[in-house]
């Protein structure tokens, strides 16, 4: 099966400076991939290009079969991002948000109302305009968002940013139901002992590049002889908890 | 495309309509165009209402540039914007929405401000259909010269100082034939009158037709 995403010798310029000098990357789908790496690394670039909003300028970068040094924007409505700034309108209600999002592919509206309740948006959380929500609440609106795209690939860039311990572990329930769906994600992350257990790799980038790459949690959780037995793993990029 | 286009329209004029900028900010300046502009000509009601039509559709012109202003800031959050190119919405969609949207505001804005006209000069149109048409045409020609140049500032942080000197200059043909029309239709001169609106249609075409073209350069470009 052809990767969801392939990567080989990607850069990528924002204005004349190289946020991707050279990236190989390659994502399964069904596969949950986590990009750690310091401030500046390149882990929202390499996301946004995946999501055809950076133009990849030399190298291969296919996403979902879509070749995107020929055309970045034909991608765009086959995946999902979720960046640091959420994609909502102020005046809008949480329902108004979701409604637009999923009318702008011609999904049914029923898909938004179904995303909404996954996310606990009812009652006046549902109704309020998002410009009065907490920053944890709109990024349960943006996250509602994208699960009723149902995108096949999901771009998640420091997704655990300003969710409640219930809202982290509803996420994590929503990444393993959309790989387990076929969907194919890649997280970026500064919280590793949030995000390693999630994923099926994990991959470091320093200075735009893939720096090094090892088994995440699941891959661990999987292999652990018995599973149980093992709680914990580690790896280069040091401890972290096995859910 | 057409549904994305009601789809977007549906979008900022709800947002318009819970912020209520139009109403309260837009409409008021509209008004204080017209208020000082009379002032500035004086208390004899012959120059007022001379200049009744010119008055009009400079109040008109200068509250585009705040309609397209607010029309373009809906969408400057990195989020929003990222969020509407995402969003699978043809380019062509966005543009017509976005410039009907202005369009029914300016509309709406044209009724109002030609009542406070026709209270402040003491004018009355003798050729409705004329005004009509010319305001139609215009207002088509302004929300799509407006919304297009909105999107070629929009990726700047000068924008907004920048927006005015961008648009106004281009809009110019829209504030000479509207107050030609206008006039005409005041005076009950249907004739002289059409003269001006083979202006304003092939203003509002050209700006419709390249907007629709180049709308998504524009947005990918910003």
């Amino acid at each position: 099966m052809a990767p969801v995403v392939h990567f080989r010798a990607a850069v990528a310029l924002a204005g004349r400076f190289p946020a991707l000098a050279g990236v190989d990357l390659s994502l399964q789908a069904g596969e949950v991939v986590v990009v750690v790496g310091a401030n500046g690394a390149g882990k929202t670039s390499l996301l946004r290009a995946c999501a055809g909003l950076l133009p990849v300028t030399s190298g291969q970068a296919t996403v979902l079969g879509i070749d995107l040094t020929e055309d970045s924007t034909a991608v765009r409505r086959h995946v999902g991002l979720l960046g640091h700034a959420a994609p909502l309108y102020d005046e809008l209600s949480a329902a108004e948000n979701v409604r637009f999002a999923v009318r702008s592919l011609g999904l049914p509206v029923s898909a938004a109302d179904a995303a909404l309740e996954r996310l606990g948006l009812v009652g006046r959380l549902r109704t309020t305009p998002t410009g009065r929500l907490s920053a944890g609440q709109r990024r349960r609106v943006a996250l509602a968002g994208l699960v009723a795209r149902r995108p096949a690939l999901w771009l998640l860039d420091e997704p655990h940013a300003g969710l409640d311990a219930p809202s982290r572990s509803l996420l994590g329930d929503l990444i393993s139901e959309a790989v387990s769906d076929g969907a194919a994600v890649l997280l970026s992350s500064h919280e590793p002992q949030l995000s390693i257990p999630l994923s099926d790799r994990v991959v470091s980038m320093g200075g735009g590049r893939i720096t090094g790459e090892e088994a995440g949690g699941r891959r661990a959780r999987l292999t652990a002889l018995p599973a149980e037995d093992s709680p914990s793993g580690t790896g280069t990029m040091g401890a972290w908890h096995v859910a | 495309m057409w549904r994305d286009a009601l789809l977007v329209a549906g979008k900022d004029l709800r947002i318009e309509a819970r912020s209520r900028v139009a109403l309260w900010q837009v409409v008021p300046f509209a008004f204080l165009v017209l208020l000082l502009l009379s002032f500035a000509i004086g208390p004899d009601q012959s120059p007022l209402r001379h200049a009744a039509p010119g008055i009009f559709w400079i109040a008109v012109l200068f509250s585009t540039v705040l309609a397209v202003q607010r029309s373009v800031s809906i969408e400057s959050g990195e989020g929003t914007r990222d969020g509407l190119r995402l969003s699978g919405i043809d380019p062509a969609g966005i543009f017509l929405g976005k410039a009907a949207a202005v369009a029914l505001q300016l509309l709406v804005l044209q009724i109002v401000l030609w009542a406070g006209v026709t209270f402040l000069f003491d004018v009355r149109v003798h050729v409705v259909w004329l005004a009509v048409v010319a305001s139609l045409l215009a207002t088509v020609g302004l929300a799509c010269a407006g919304v297009l140049y909105g999107a070629l500032s929009a990726g700047l942080r000068v924008r907004d100082t920048l927006l005015p000197i961008l648009v106004l200059p281009v809009l110019a043909p829209v504030l000479l034939a509207g107050s030609k029309a206008w006039e005409a239709a005041l005076d009950g001169n249907a004739g002289s009158g059409t003269e001006w609106l083979r202006i304003l249609i092939p203003f509002a075409v050209i700006y419709l037709v390249i907007g629709v073209v180049l709308y998504g350069p524009l947005q990918e470009a910003a």
